[in-house]
């Protein structure tokens, strides 16, 4: 057992600052039990989220030591060895995202884009009793995207939105995994590529693999969402053969899922 | 009128965890609906299911159909179980699932393209479908992301924290929002409880801090009747070590994929005791139960797939004989399997993926190349609202339960993968029968002044300003009290000093207080919380020292048996008597049809 000092900031959408605490950990600490810890013992009212505490939910994103982390999955045995020895861990809330209070930000747009992006919609089922039939390896590669647990790290450290502020003109590397994974659902037959290039963004993405980089379920963002995605949208609108000769074949999902 | 905003709707859901968004959907097509949550959307509990949706669909054992999981469900649940609840569950269930496929899941397959299905423990045939180990994430996004395309006013981050009746009825909910403290007042016509479950009074656990209880308190105060309450189930293998990590679950997929069990003398010690409902269909040896999981029809299933309640009792008698592992479990191992097949490795990564990783990162533990250390941990209440097998209805007029909150079709023990088909099939009855109550009923009178009163004793917390009793300290004293004296293994005198207990507590809950304001202030939350807590305490400590026998997630030590004749027979009810005091009831069982009855004999 070792008391760890640390630095947590406190406040609201009206500003704050760093507070300093100090807490005993043990063997086999995360991050968020430390949290915890000072909550019950020296601050009943500091704020952060949290439910599953084992990487499932996503609720508890936050900037430990500056990295945008999951504080139930980061041991304080890791933190303290990058942390320079006799320097505070620091803990702060996503930086990409309003304050709510201490470690609570107001992630709530996440939740508009998404209403906004078209759902899902099914061809008719394969079999008589109104059943679909996949195969594994065309369900491999959307099961994938569908491990995002949305906890919007993704969503903090993309320069469009942490630096730029995008937020009205892009909607982030989460929802264009969301997007890919509709989009390459071997049963979606929606087509989302002109929503895409427009009200969507994805033109911005300039490819720095950021979002890949931070996401707790490995999940290969630029490479298997955001790039195959560009290459659909490229197709559609700047391949004015390509694009008639499908409509004429009526063969234009078709050929996009093929790809 | 006190500060507060008002929202008003046909149909009030309360919780959006599987059960709660699969109502809302269900009521949306004709009414009103709003949802309303403690975390935000996609958050509740059911993120966190791991193994499987149970569903007798028999795309991988073509001799499945709802007659055999009717029957494991009843044996499972030792026959105090609600048939018709039982019934309708084992019909309905392919349906809904097949449903979710149409709203955008993503199962893992077959090699005819059909939904892939795994063995679970209590289902005599692979039933559970799944997606590796993440399946209530699956259906958890499913649901929420075809929710939010049919209309749905969601309020996150909100808890309620009082039911509002008119006369017998329900008429509307009273609560806080979370981000900025402020009281939000909703009316409804008829209200949905989807709250979940209790597992945070107790010490270890696998259940957030959302599991307090709120639904099964709700509707107590508000005059309904819990079933059941006795039946808390201990999953046997909760982590073990770090202690921060203790109670977070390893799914029961592990063993269904061949994980074993086995002591300090590296023994497999779950061939040494098998109950005799369950002789027949148990495995004699290792080999036999390795076949069964990979698959052999004519085998049975190894040992370790024996209901939850077993498994943890013979778990908890390693350990207090001296053959625990080195932090009190029995390791759980998986890596074995490597004996069997070249690339058990990554067969085991893609079977069981978080689990992998949140050993991998929580433990410092290679799943893939050494065993697990597990044990007991609480992790669901059979026990709940009672309510009408068809309609989910509770004893108060319009209000209605389904999902972990609700109790009757998993009686004494819950199969695992019963609980994500329950919020489904009953989710979607509930909700479409409290839109056909919103449609038929106007909407009542709401009393100003008891609104009023409310708020004042929801601020009473904060007033106090730190001068009174810390609410964290009281919840873990709760906790730990519960862990002891309600706890796996139960006796008399204990559980009577536990009811003295939870009085005292409740005494001092009283006088808990709060530093700060009322923004995003956990010891506020937690303060309120504690009602709730000592409530499904109360009501679980007192139905178990009612129940005098063993049966199901119910171990006394002193009354070891089963009681076939009386208690095998009846069910336990609590309700809030005329003086405020809570009374049980014992009632007989609901009765089974004929027709039950033959499934059940030629399932035997
Ligand atoms: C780790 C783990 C693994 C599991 N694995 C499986 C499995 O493989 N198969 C299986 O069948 N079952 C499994 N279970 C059990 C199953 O997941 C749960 O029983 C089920 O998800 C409960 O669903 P629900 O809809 O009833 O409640 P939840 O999903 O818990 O939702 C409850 C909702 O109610 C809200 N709520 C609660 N109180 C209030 C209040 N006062 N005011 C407003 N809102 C409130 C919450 O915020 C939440 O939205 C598992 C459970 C755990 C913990
Ligand atoms: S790859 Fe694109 S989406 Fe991802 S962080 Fe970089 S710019 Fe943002
Ligand atoms: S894609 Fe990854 S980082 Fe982004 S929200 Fe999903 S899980 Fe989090
Ligand atoms: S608490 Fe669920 S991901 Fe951290």
């Amino acid at each position: 057992m070792a008391k760890v000092d640390f630095k947590i900031w406190r406040g609201d959408a009206k500003g704050g600052g760093y507070q300093d605490f100090s807490t005993d950990v043990t063997e086999g600490m995360v991050v968020l039990d430390s949290v915890h810890q000072i909550q019950a013992e020296s601050a009943n009212d500091l704020a952060c989220r949290w439910n599953c505490k084992a990487g499932k939910c996503g609720s508890c994103s936050a900037e430990v030591n500056g990295h945008p982390r999951l504080m139930c999955m980061m041991r304080m045995d890791e933190v303290l060895a990058e942390t320079p020895k006799g320097a505070p861990v620091t803990i702060q809330p996503m930086k990409a995202f309003p304050v709510v209070k201490d470690l609570v930000t107001d992630v709530s747009s996440n939740f508009e884009i998404k209403k906004k992006i078209k759902p899902f919609k099914p061809r008719k089922p394969d079999a008589e009793d109104g059943t679909w039939r996949m195969v594994q390896e065309d369900v491999d590669r959307v099961q994938e995207f569908r491990k995002c647990i949305e906890c919007f790290l993704c969503q903090d450290v993309c320069h469009v939105l942490r630096e730029h502020s995008l937020h009205d003109e892009f909607i982030g590397p989460r929802f264009l995994v969301y997007a890919a994974a509709l989009e390459m659902h071997p049963l979606d037959t929606e087509d989302r590529t002109t929503e895409l290039k427009n009200a969507h963004g994805i033109g911005y993405c300039n490819i720095t693999k950021c979002c890949t980089n931070v996401c707790p379920e490995h999940i290969t963002i630029t490479d298997n969402a955001i790039i195959p995605l560009k290459e659909r949208v490229v197709d559609k609108h700047y391949d004015p053969l390509g694009k008639l000769w499908r409509w004429i074949h009526g063969t234009e999902k078709e050929a996009n899922d093929q790809q | 009128m006190g500060d507060f905003q008002t929202h008003e709707h046909d149909v009030l859901v309360i919780g959006a965890g599987g059960a709660g968004l699969r109502a809302a959907i269900e009521a949306a097509g004709d009414c009103s609906v709003g949802l309303v949550c403690k975390s935000l959307l996609g958050k509740a509990h059911t993120v966190m299911a791991e193994g499987g949706v149970a569903a007798a669909m028999a795309n991988v054992d073509e001799r499945d159909g709802w007659e055999t999981h009717f029957a494991d469900t009843m044996r499972g649940g030792q026959y105090l179980n609600n048939p018709m609840m039982a019934e309708l569950h084992a019909k309905e269930a392919p349906a809904r699932v097949h449903e979710l496929e149409e709203w955008g899941a993503l199962f893992d397959r077959t090699r005819d393209g059909r939904i892939l299905q795994r063995n679970f423990g209590g289902h005599a045939y692979p039933r559970l479908a799944h997606v590796g180990d993440r399946t209530g994430l699956e259906m958890i996004r499913t649901l929420q992301d075809h929710g939010i395309h049919q209309g749905l006013e969601v309020y996150m981050e909100c808890t309620v924290i009082e039911l509002l009746k008119d006369g017998d009825r329900v008429v509307g909910a009273f609560g806080y929002d979370r981000e900025r403290g402020r009281f939000r007042l909703f009316k409804a016509k008829s209200i949905v409880l989807a709250t979940g479950g209790v597992g945070r009074a107790f010490k270890v656990t696998s259940n957030s801090w959302e599991y307090t209880g709120d639904g099964h308190s709700l509707a107590y105060h508000a005059g309904a009747d819990l079933l059941d309450m006795e039946f808390i189930q201990f999953h046997p293998t909760g982590m073990v070590w770090p202690p921060s990590v203790r109670g977070i679950l390893v799914t029961e997929g592990v063993r269904g994929e061949g994980g074993i069990l086995t002591n300090s003398e590296g023994k497999r010690f779950m061939f040494d005791d098998i109950p005799e409902l369950y002789k027949d269909s148990t495995a004699d040896t290792p080999e036999e139960g390795w076949r069964y999981v990979t698959g052999d029809k004519e085998a049975r299933r190894p040992p370790e797939l024996l209901t939850r309640d077993h498994v943890a009792r013979c778990i908890l008698k390693e350990v207090s004989e001296g053959r625990g592992s080195p932090h009190g479990g029995a390791f759980l191992d998986i890596a074995w399997i490597k004996e069997k097949f070249a690339n058990s490795e990554e067969h085991i990564k893609k079977k069981l993926p978080s689990m992998y990783h949140q050993f991998k990162q929580l433990a410092n533990l290679d799943i893939t190349k050494e065993p697990m250390e597990v044990g007991p941990t609480t992790h669901y209440v059979m026990g709940g609202v009672r309510v009408d097998a068809e309609t989910q209805m509770s004893t108060v007029s319009g209000l209605f339960a389904a999902g972990e909150v609700a109790a009757g079709l998993h009686g004494a023990n819950r199969l695992g993968g019963n609980s994500l088909s329950d919020l489904l099939v009953f989710g979607k009855r509930a909700g479409e029968y409290a839109a056909k109550f919103a449609q038929e009923n106007g909407g009542g009178k709401i009393d100003d002044a008891e609104v009023d009163a409310l708020a004042k004793a929801a601020l009473e917390p904060l007033e106090r300003d730190g001068d009174g009793e810390n609410p964290y300290e009281i919840q873990r004293e709760l906790q730990e009290m519960m862990q002891d004296k309600v706890g796996i293994i139960r006796e008399d005198g204990l559980m009577k000093e536990a009811i003295d207990d939870i009085a005292k507590l409740a005494e001092r809950a009283t006088q808990a207080t709060a530093h700060g304001n009322r923004e995003y202030n956990p010891g506020w939350h937690t303060a309120l919380d504690l009602k709730c807590l000592l409530t499904v305490s109360e009501a679980s400590a007192r139905a178990a020292l009612e129940r005098r026998e063993s049966r199901g997630a119910q171990t006394r030590n002193d009354f070891p048996d089963k009681d076939p004749d009386d208690w095998g027979q009846h069910n336990l009810l609590l309700r809030k008597g005329a003086d405020g005091a809570m009374e049980v009831d014992k009632v007989p069982v609901v009765p089974q049809t004929e027709q039950q009855k033959k499934i059940i004999e030629d399932n035997q």
